[in-house]
Order: structure tokens, then sequence, then C-alpha cells
């Protein structure tokens, strides 16, 4: 269950220029959250900014956990200055999460920039069932996790928009390549369709590139949206997206969905 | 402790009596259900639901909202499961606790006013309703309702007539004298009225050059608008004798007795429960302890109690 709870804060690393790392500690315990479920946060008690902001689930260390963040505004800029002790209020874990499929599939998972976040975490609680990675990024510096990724056995294939690092392209072709290739040469493509379980989390492009590419290869696939949120808690109806099934609370049904689910 | 049990925080909205003066506003906290693992809703005033119509509507697409300064724009457009959905799958969770429910409702015309208002008045455990008028998130047109004070009158005397529970209409702050209007919903047989609702806003992306919100404009809320809503309240306690339901930014305690003393008998919390979840709990437990730190025992003797 959810809760309102205060985390004090452990560390807060800088990654690259406009990426941190921040490792928070519970001051009461708190239920283990989920890969693909997150946080509501406020970075401080004045009013503006005045809601808080929702953040993925980056590593959970067993009590202290960590967020993954990109300083894009008003919030991400105060929550770069904190410090260790500095105390913040929050509200979770929120959210569905992703799935875990049969554990005969093979795992499949695409992040593109900070998409990340949330996809290294569940990447992690998969790891033993050696799940194949497709990171994307604009360049070489918003690349991230690398190293923690190796450490878990995990050799991403990556493409950068530039060309700065791994292949220069779209994520999403890489994808199409490999699943064309393993339906082509092992698997008639209707048999592609049990071999994998695709999840990802990514901009919106990226997202309903995925819609399309789990229907083509007929795979069952999930998507970790992202919308606009007041409340987080299933309250303010801010964050809907539309369904097979009408609208749905990002917040609360979501962020996670089947591919097939989202009308983009 | 002793001291504490002595305060008095009841107040009457009609026939409504409501256990303490904070309630929570339409919109802001979904069907009580969204908030209940957060906060006792038994200690609340009452809780207002989600505006309802006859029929479910889907709303505007997103964005939504997005925030501004000290506040935030929302463009939601009544998004609602319909009166019947509600009835059947929310109402009976409501039930359970110990406070008043009163539902925020609306129609697309006279007539669907009337028919929601007589439908919602035919169910148990509804305790009042709120209807509103000033949504500034629906179609061109719409607004007549809670600005156009010849319309204004004759939506509210079609429901009063259609109902005979609590009836509280919700003014519009997007008109040139809310007191006005206050006046025209009293004189057409409202039990209360409650202000404001959202001020109608705009927001730009100036690297797309595009509104941040799909729906263009959106209606304004939080701590931003409170000086208005309580210069409004002030205005329209002075105009009118029913009761007033105050809202518009309140986020503390502190806040909420600021309406109060502009001659609100009750007040709402809104975006602040998206803030803090249990802020109507918190701003209850802050009123006492401002009542029993200045003596008053009776909430009562600070309605409209600004020495202005
Ligand atoms: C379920 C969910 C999980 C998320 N997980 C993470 C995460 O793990 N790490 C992370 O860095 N971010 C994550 N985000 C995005 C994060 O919430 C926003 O970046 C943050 O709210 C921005 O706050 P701000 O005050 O710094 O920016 P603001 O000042 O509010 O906005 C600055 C700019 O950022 C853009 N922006 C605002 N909100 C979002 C958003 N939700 N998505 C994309 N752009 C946005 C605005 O359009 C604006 O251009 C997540 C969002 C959701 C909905
Ligand atoms: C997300 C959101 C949804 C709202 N929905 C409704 C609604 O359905 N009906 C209504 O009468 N007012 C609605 N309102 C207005 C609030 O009830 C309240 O009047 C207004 O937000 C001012 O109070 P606040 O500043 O405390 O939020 C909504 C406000 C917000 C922010
Ligand atoms: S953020 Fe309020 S309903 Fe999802």
């Amino acid at each position: 269950m959810s809760k309102l709870f205060r985390s004090s804060v452990r560390e807060n690393r800088k990654l690259t220029t406009d990426h941190y790392l921040i490792t928070l500690r519970p001051l009461k315990k708190i239920r283990k959250p989920k890969p693909g479920q997150f946080f509501m946060l406020s970075v401080d008690s004045g009013l503006d900014p005045l809601l808080k902001r929702p953040f993925s689930l980056h590593r959970w260390l067993g009590g202290d956990f960590q967020l993954l963040y990109e300083t894009v505004g008003k919030a991400t800029n105060i929550l770069k200055y904190k410090a260790p002790g500095n105390v913040l209020e929050m509200i979770g874990p929120l959210g569905n999460g992703f799935p875990a499929g049969p554990s005969k599939t093979g795992i499949l998972l695409v992040a593109g920039g900070l998409g990340i976040a949330p996809v290294f975490a569940l990447a992690e609680s998969v790891s033993s069932r050696r799940p194949l990675l497709f990171l994307g990024a604009k360049s070489r510096k918003e690349v991230l996790c690398i190293e923690k990724l190796r450490s878990l056995g995990i050799r991403p294939t990556v493409t950068t928009d530039d060309g700065s690092l791994g292949k220069k392209g779209l994520i999403t072709d890489i994808l199409i390549d490999f699943l064309s290739r393993q339906s082509s040469t092992c698997l008639p493509v209707g048999k592609v369709v049990n071999r994998y379980r695709v999840y990802a989390c990514g901009p919106k492009p990226m997202l309903r590139e995925m819609s399309r590419i789990t229907k083509k290869f007929r795979l069952k696939g999930y998507l970790a949206l992202e919308e606009n949120m007041a409340c987080g808690v299933g309250a303010c109806l801010s964050c809907v997206v539309n369904t097979t099934d009408g609208l749905k609370r990002v917040c609360k049904e979501g962020p996670v969905f089947p591919a097939e689910e989202i009308i983009w | 402790m002793a001291k504490k049990k002595t305060l008095n925080t009841k107040v009457s909205i009609g026939r409504l009596k409501l256990k303490n003066p904070v309630m929570t506003a339409a919109g802001t906290f979904g069907y009580g259900e969204e908030y209940s693992k957060f906060l006792n809703l038994n200690n609340l005033g009452a809780i207002v639901v989600k505006g309802l119509s006859l029929l479910p509507k889907q709303g505007n697409p997103p964005t939504r909202i997005v925030e501004t300064p000290a506040g935030m724009l929302n463009a939601i457009g009544l998004q609602n499961i319909g009166i019947e959905n509600f009835i059947k799958e929310k109402l009976p969770f409501l039930r359970q606790f110990n406070t008043p429910v009163i539902v925020n409702f609306f129609g697309d015309s006279i007539k669907e006013y009337a028919k929601a208002a007589e439908r919602l008045s035919r169910v148990s455990g509804i305790q009042a309703l709120e209807m509103n008028i000033s949504c500034p998130n629906r179609q061109a047109g719409w607004s007549i309702f809670g600005t156009d004070p010849k319309v204004t009158s004759k939506v509210v005397k079609t429901v009063r007539n259609a109902t005979d529970r609590t009836l509280i209409v919700k003014l519009s702050p997007n008109v040139t004298d809310i007191s006005l209007m206050a006046r025209v919903a009293e004189d057409a047989g409202a039990d209360a009225v409650s202000l404001i609702n959202t001020i109608t806003g705009m927001a730009i992306d100036i690297r797309t050059r595009k509104p941040k919100l799909a729906n263009i404009t959106g209606g304004l809320s939080g701590p931003a608008v409170r000086p208005v809503a309580v210069r409004m309240v002030w205005e329209c306690s002075k105009a009118v004798n029913i009761p007033i339901i105050g809202m518009g930014g309140i986020i503390s305690a502190e806040d909420a007795l600021e309406f109060i003393m502009a001659g609100a008998s009750a007040v709402a919390v809104g975006t602040a429960n998206f803030v803090n979840p249990r802020a109507a709990q918190d701003i209850i437990a802050g009123i006492r302890s401002f009542m029993s730190g200045q003596g008053i025992h009776n909430i009562k003797k600070i309605i409209g109690g600004v020495n202005a």
C-alpha cells in the first residue's frame, strides 16, 4: 500500500551535466516497490514548485532506494542541490509496475533516454533470466547505467541519434532488425509471439513505435507511460490516456500498459 | 486535552449539519476512496465528490494540467463516470463513513441539470447537492450558466424545484461582480453558495509557441488565487444571507481561517490535497489549535469576524 512518508537524502550524485542519482532512506519502513512503480516527491515545502513530481524507482537497495533524474525544470533544479541529511516528503510506491512474464519467455528491454530509470530496475530484477537490453539516447553523454548493467551481466545494444556511441540511428530500428532475424532464421513469425516479452520506457514517439512493432511481430509488450500528474493517486484525472478499454489513469491503472491497449 | 473537548467546531449549511467546517473541493478528492488510505474520512466536515453528469463524460484531451507559480492550470473538462455508475460503484463505499456526502453535478442544458438533481435526490446517502455552473473548461456557450444572471436564475430555480436536498450553487470568479451572482442564486432558492471555482488562465511554451494545455485555456487554482478568492467571499458575505462555502488556494489552517473571517461558514480544500493527501485533516487540527490558543470556544464566533 502506498504511503505518505519522508526520506532522508543519503547521497545525491552528479552523473553528467544534467543527470543525477539520488539515494534516499525512508524514515519509516515502506513496502518494497516493484520495478515500474513510482514516487511523488516534494523537493521542498514551499509553494513554488507546488505539486509533487513523479519519479520512477531506479534501484531498490533493500530499504534505501535510488531515483535517477534529469534536471529539466523548476523542481529537478532544486532537487539537485539536496545534500545528505536533507529530508524530502513523498508518496509511494504508486502505480502498477511491470508485470512479470511467464518464466520461460525471453525478455527484451527497450529504453530511450531517461527511460532507463525504470527499465534498469526491471533489468536488475530479471537479470538471472538474461534479458536483452536495447538502449537508445541522443548522444554519448545521455547513455546512462552502462557500468551497472555490465555488473549484472547485461551488455546493452546501444544507439545514439548522433552516432557518438554505438550505432547511429533509432533503437527501435535495431529492435526491428533483431526481431526480423529471429523470425526469418529460427522461427516462423507466429512463434516469436511466445518467445519474448518486451518491456519499454522512453519518449512518446518511441513508445508509439513500440506499439507498432509489437503488433507487427505479434509480441506481448508492456509500455511505461508518462503524463503530467497532479495527485499521483487517481483523484484528479489529469494523467489519463486513451486505451481500447476507455480512458485510463497513468498513475493508477498504469504507468505500465499492454502495448496493444494504447490508442495513439 | 480537556480544553480541546469543549471546542465547538460545528457549522450548518442549510439543513446540513457539519461536525467541522472543512470539506474537500469537487474534482480534487476523486470519489473519496482515492484518499481514504491517507486520512480518516470520518474526520472531515463533508466530502464533495468529482462533478457528475447524467451520462459519463470523456473530458478534454491531454495535456490536461500544467503547474504555474504557486498554482496550477487544469482543463480536465469534467470527465466523470456518470451519476448511475457513481450510485452503484462509489456511493456504497462513502456510506460507511459518518461524514455527509455532497455531490457536485452539472448538465449541458437546464433540463439536464434538473434531471440530474432529481435523480440524485432519490438516493440515500447524498446529503446535499452542489451545482457547478462555473467550470471554465466546458465547450463554448456553457459558461452562460454561471455568467449570465438571467440564465443563472433560471437554472437555479429549475433545480430548486427538482430537489429537496440542501442546494449549494458554485459560483464562477470569471464575472465582473460575483456578489451579484450570489444574490441571483439566493433569490432563485439556493441554500448556500460556494466560491470560487477556478479562474480562467493560459500558459504558453515559448519554445514550441504552443499553449501548454491541449484545451488552450484552463482553470487556475492553488495559493496563487487565494487573495482573489478571499476578497470575493468577503464581497458575497455582505451581499447575501445564505451561508458561504469558501475555497481557493487553502493550504493551511491559517488560510482556512482567513476565509472564515471573511464570511465563509465552511471551507473547501482543493489543490492542497494533491500536495499533501492529509491536508484537509491537518487543516481541521490546525483550526482547533488556533481556537484553543485564542480562547475561541465556538467557531461560529469568528465567521465573518474580520474587522473591515
Ligand atoms: C510515472 C512517471 C515517472 C517518471 N520517472 C522519472 C524518472 O525516473 N526520472 C526523471 O528524471 N523523470 C521522470 N519523470 C518525469 C519527471 O516527473 C519530470 O521531469 C519532472 O516532473 C519535471 O519537473 P520540473 O519541475 O523539474 O520541470 P517543470 O518545470 O515542471 O517542467 C520543465 C520542462 O519539463 C517538461 N516536463 C514536465 N513534466 C514532464 C514529464 N512528466 N515528462 C517529461 N517532461 C516533462 C515540461 O514540459 C517542461 O518543458 C517521470 C514522470 C512520470 C509521469
Ligand atoms: C483538477 C481539478 C478538478 C476540478 N474539478 C471540479 C469539478 O468537477 N467541479 C467543480 O465544481 N469544481 C472543480 N474544480 C474546482 C475546485 O473544486 C475548486 O473550486 C478550485 O480548485 C479552487 O480551490 P483550490 O485552489 O483549493 O484548488 C476542480 C479543480 C481542480 C484543480
Ligand atoms: S495524477 Fe491525478 S489521477 Fe493521475
